[in-house]
């Protein structure tokens, strides 16, 4: 029974290996993300970069050359993504590797990559730690995070009267990193601010009704969210019915992200301050561009997943086109620094602790014709609220 | 005051749903035994349906009436997943069934995307119930009324089926003693599928219930069904009142628990599941199960030590694993050295499983304490990598003693549960105590001594530790304390008429037991180069559990065949597929249907001397 069982296993393995075909004209680049378990995310994400990735092809590519993205599942867990971020360095020798989506997912392949010696584009984790506390030589990242994110929520939520205030956010990394610097932004803006409740439902389990009776009873003037998904679609439902959200100000993080706001349909809460995406509103020439691009090969409207991804592959062609080779240390030589152009507007990956200046809009939810929208939005560059270069350097090891 | 009646109110209407969920699946299992993973799946089906119905036929009467359909479809694509699959496994050993659960959620969950697509649906709310009444000066939604009085309802109408109907006395006596109604010349077939779709459709029903008040969405299985299994147990299994009382016990508590600690939720269930079960061996309802009458030695095999021939097999398959450097890269040989790693942890639980006869659900608990420990000894005490591969497994043992200390008390799923209470506990200190763990964002880092940085020698370092740890066990299982072990599993009274000494056999064999997973942990650490708290998580436990059931629980290599098999499998397939689960679910269910022993147990002809003492003494 033993040798049956590792007849096949040795035969798929062999099977594993002759998947390392490679043409020696084209650029691979290994690319891994949480197809199934976050598809909701993913599957825009994925079209946006696809659509990059043929509009660089069609203009030749970077240098003559093909851009090949090699595409694995991650599955949600940080080993998956190891062993598929192994499998596109040692198997099919990618150039560099991208994606990711959960923040611990992101810090498992960042510290691959830093292992690997190889160069590792993160598209949207958003914990601080990849770039600052635990970030490394190989790891550059795309998204504004969670303290970009904070800083612009925390600068429209000091203009509010509000000023007992309470939190309610999932119980993990992220959660806890997002109030945390809400709180110590907002504090420092604001010292009169009380925070007065706070509750960490469970990620996936809130039980809303408790939740909201427990914030209600502080009687705050403001409520931070950073709930989204499932659980933020319970939290509102539970909210309007026993009117918790009335004569509040509410401040929540993503909740402007069609991804996040489409769902919730009628149920859409009015005057939240939220970041997000109110693709229908940006009127800039890069923004219109790729809308129609997006709209004529799709027929469906981009989520914020689908310029993540289409912004993604940009950055690597900018990093490719200015390295002039496949070589890491040219590679990352050649990041530090460089500009490229997303549907956003100008991007600079910075160089001080490789986090891109990519910027979110800030505006208001509202509700029309049974759907969710935003409105009064503005974009805000990510570089106007990154901390000074000194705090960054005390911020990531420096080496 | 205003405060205290409104939090009690919204505990109520929660453990309303979760009672109905929860009731199903407890009637499933006191009549056929299965532990029914699939519960959650036939849940989020009867959520799903709901939307797709409410919203083709609009309307009060379109509303209502298609969640009631919603809930039948769910019902009877139950009772025909017993038919078509379960009842051709009833025969297989204990726990086998869930494995073709398993397999069926895995299958849903990538259906659900296929057919309704990725995004979170948002259910109409109930025409009637869509407001909120005042309660001393409080808006509570009417729906949550409507749900705290529709709990009692359904509870009264279950009892009455039970107990005023010649059906549901059948449902009783089987519930107590199957074996006695079968004799007694009932068919249990059509029971058996009755139950089952009863219990289906009250999993739809809960589901179908709760779309109106979320989302609809692909991973609402997951979410109910630890819950739902942990209100079950804490009832007391089999037992609907019990069920009842423990919906409301857990949802007052979390209610209440978050005004105090508002971290709480995270582990509250598992800390009350741990303790009532360290009080209440079954449960707050449960009554002592009538005692088996087939006893699990007389339709297991007789288990011999490795003949000449399976000798010879064992160090040729050895030589090639050995030899696996020259023919694989990098790739290959960290898969290769993942798969080692995995059938070290498979065949540390099968000591548990099948050697012990103590079903465990927390296994990954000791697998992460290894990763833990090894971790922890790089990063905080700074040690190379050879005292840290020591340190981990000494943890783990560590947990292990104090875990199998209370679960050697327990029997049967009871035992299971509390081990995955404190596999559930032990997480939640990895994710919660960030400054020692990292917590969610785990602790990076920790990757192998130069002298076992290359991939080949990782694999080869591992390859000997899983070779030597294998042989241990195996040792371990034809000693004396092996057949003791194994006594204790076949009868309590008898083994303990020699003078074995049931708990402090069992406790440990969970010592070594954990040992050995805790040694696979550490390796993992360093083959991944971080640690993170899903490794302890329930799916890694349920991973283990599918990797001895495929191989075949009643084997003695079943673990190392299984495991090769699942772990293999599910790498290349979320490797080359986008629907990975779909397939790996079917490919699950087939193996299950073609190999209703695991995939070992199912070869007689490999064990040609299996019947053969039998036969000998009988000429």
């Amino acid at each position: 029974m033993l040798r049956n069982g590792l007849n096949s296993l040795f035969a798929l393995l062999a099977a594993l290996m002759m998947f390392a075909s490679a043409r020696a004209d084209d650029i691979k680049i290994g690319e891994i993300n949480s197809y199934s378990g976050l598809p909701q995310f993913t599957e825009p994400y994925r079209k946006g970069w696809r659509l990059a990735v043929d509009e660089i092809n069609a203009k030749g590519g970077v240098d003559g050359k093909k851009l090949v993205v090699i595409s694995k599942d991650d599955g949600g867990k940080p080993a998956d993504a190891v062993t598929a971020a192994n499998e596109l360095v040692s198997n099919e020798g990618v150039a560099l590797l991208a994606g990711t989506f959960f923040s611990n997912v992101g810090l498992a392949v960042s510290d691959f990559a830093a292992q690997k010696k190889i160069l590792f584009v993160a598209g949207e984790p958003l914990t601080d730690a990849i770039t600052w506390s635990k970030g490394n030589r190989y790891t550059f990242r795309l998204r504004p995070s969670n303290y970009v994110q904070a800083a612009m929520l925390a600068e429209e939520a000091a203009k509010l009267p509000a000023k007992r205030w309470a939190t309610i956010a999932p119980n993990y990394e992220y959660g806890q990193s997002a109030v945390a610097v809400f709180k110590k932004l907002l504090s420092a803006k604001r010292p009169d601010i009380e925070w007065v409740a706070e509750q960490w439902p469970p990620q996936g389990k809130i039980d809303a009704g408790s939740v909201l009776e427990a914030i209600d009873a502080a009687k705050p003037d403001a409520i931070l969210n950073v709930e989204f998904g499932p659980d933020l679609v319970k939290l509102v439902r539970e909210g309007n019915t026993r009117g918790t959200f009335q004569n509040r100000s509410v401040v929540s993080f993503l909740t402007g992200e069609p991804e996040y706001l489409d769902p919730l349909k009628t149920e859409t809460p009015e005057g939240w301050i939220v970041t997000g995406y109110p693709w229908s509103d940006i009127k800039t020439p890069e923004h219109e561009a790729f809308l129609k691009a997006y709209q004529d090969t799709y027929h469906d409207y981009p989520r914020l997943g689908s310029v993540v991804g289409y912004s993604l592959m940009k950055a690597i062609a900018a990093i490719l086109t200015k390295a002039g080779s496949t070589d890491t240390d040219k590679m990352i030589a050649a990041a530090e620094g460089v500009s490229f152009d997303g549907p956003f507007g100008p991007v600079t990956l910075r160089a001080i602790d490789h986090q891109s200046t990519m910027g979110a809009f800030v505006g208001k939810t509202a509700l029309k014709d049974g759907k969710g929208v935003m409105v009064d939005a503005t974009y805000h560059k990510g570089s106007g609220y990154l901390p000074s270069d000194e705090e960054v350097k005390k911020l990531r090891p420096q080496n | 005051m205003q405060l205290f009646v409104v939090q009690l109110l919204s505990g109520l209407a929660s453990a309303a749903s979760l009672f109905l969920v929860a009731s199903g699946l407890s009637l499933i299992f006191g009549v056929t035994r299965i532990v029914n993973f699939a519960h959650g799946a036939f849940f989020m089906l009867g959520a799903y349906l709901t939307f797709t119905l409410t919203d083709r036929f609009g309307g009060p009467l379109g509303f209502w009436g298609g969640m009631a359909l919603a809930a039948v479809l769910v019902g009877l694509l139950g009772g025909l997943f017993e038919i078509l699959l379960l009842r051709r496994i009833y025969r297989a050993p204990e726990l086998f069934q869930l494995l073709a659960t398993f397999g069926a959620t895995l299958i849903v969950q990538d259906l659900v995307l296929l057919i309704w697509g990725p995004e979170d649906l948002l259910a109409p709310r109930a025409p009637g119930l869509s407001g909120a009444i005042d309660v001393l000066g409080k808006r509570v939604p009417s729906y949550d009324i409507f749900l705290i009085l529709l709990g009692p309802l359904v509870l009264a109408l279950l009892w009455l089926i039970l107990h005023r109907t010649r059906w549901g006395m059948l449902v009783r006596a089987a519930t107590q003693d199957r074996d006695m109604v079968a004799a007694l010349g009932v068919n249990q077939k059509w029971l058996f599928t009755g139950v089952f779709a009863l219990g289906t459709f009250l999993a739809g029903l809960g589901g179908a219930l709760q779309a109106p008040r979320e989302a609809v969405d692909h991973t609402m299985d997951l979410r109910v069904i630890v819950e739902i299994f942990v209100v079950v147990v804490i009832g007391g299994l089999g037992s609907i009142e019990g069920a009842f009382v423990a919906a409301i016990l857990v949802s007052l508590l979390n209610a209440f628990g978050i005004l105090i600690l508002p971290k709480i939720s995270l582990v509250l269930v598992f800390l009350l599941m741990a303790v009532v079960l360290v009080v209440r061996p079954r449960g707050l309802f449960g009554r002592r199960e009538g005692a088996a009458r087939m006893s699990g030695g007389a339709i297991m095999s007789v288990w011999k030590p490795l003949d000449r021939d399976g000798r010879i097999v064992a160090s040729a398959v050895v030589v090639a694993a050995a030899l696996a450097p020259l023919a694989l890269g990098p790739y290959g040989l960290a898969v290769a050295t993942e798969i080692a790693i995995f059938v070290l942890f498979a065949a540390s639980l099968h000591l548990l499983v099948s050697v012990g006869g103590l079903p465990s659900f927390g296994h990954a608990a000791f697998l992460g304490l290894g990763s833990y420990g090894a971790a922890l000894a790089v990063k905080m005490l700074g040690l190379p990598m050879a005292p840290a591969l020591v340190a981990g497994p000494l943890l783990a043992a560590l947990g292990a003693a104090v875990i199998g200390w209370f679960a050697v008390r327990l029997s049967g799923v009871y035992a299971a549960m509390l081990t995955l209470a404190f596999a559930q506990i032990l997480w939640s200190i990895a994710f919660q105590w960030a400054p020692v763990t990292g917590g969610d964002n785990g602790l990076l880092g920790i990757w192998p001594a130069s002298w076992a940085a290359s991939a080949a020698h990782l694999y080869w370092l591992t390859l000997a530790l899983v070779i030597l740890a294998i042989g241990a066990l195996r040792m371990i299982i034809f000693s004396p304390f092996g057949y003791a072990l194994r006594a204790a599993r076949d009868s309590d009274l008898r083994s303990e008429a020699i003078g074995v000494n049931r708990r402090d056999v069992q406790w440990r064999a969970f010592v070594i037991a954990g040992a050995g997973a805790g040694l696979a942990g550490a390796l993992f650490a360093f083959l991944k180069g971080s640690v993170f708290p899903d490794t302890m998580g329930v799916s890694t436990s349920i991973d283990g559990l599918v990797m001895v059931l495929l191989g075949g629980v009643e084997t003695v290599s079943g673990p190392i065949v299984g495991a090769s098999v699942y772990k293999l499998l599910s790498i290349w397939l979320v490797s080359h597929t986008d629907y990975s689960k779909l397939v790996l679910g079917l490919v699950i269910i087939g193996l299950v249907l073609l190999f209703p022993k695991g995939i070992v147990g199912s070869f007689p002809l490999l064990h040609p001397r299996r019947v053969a003492p039998r036969e000998k003494a009988a000429a």
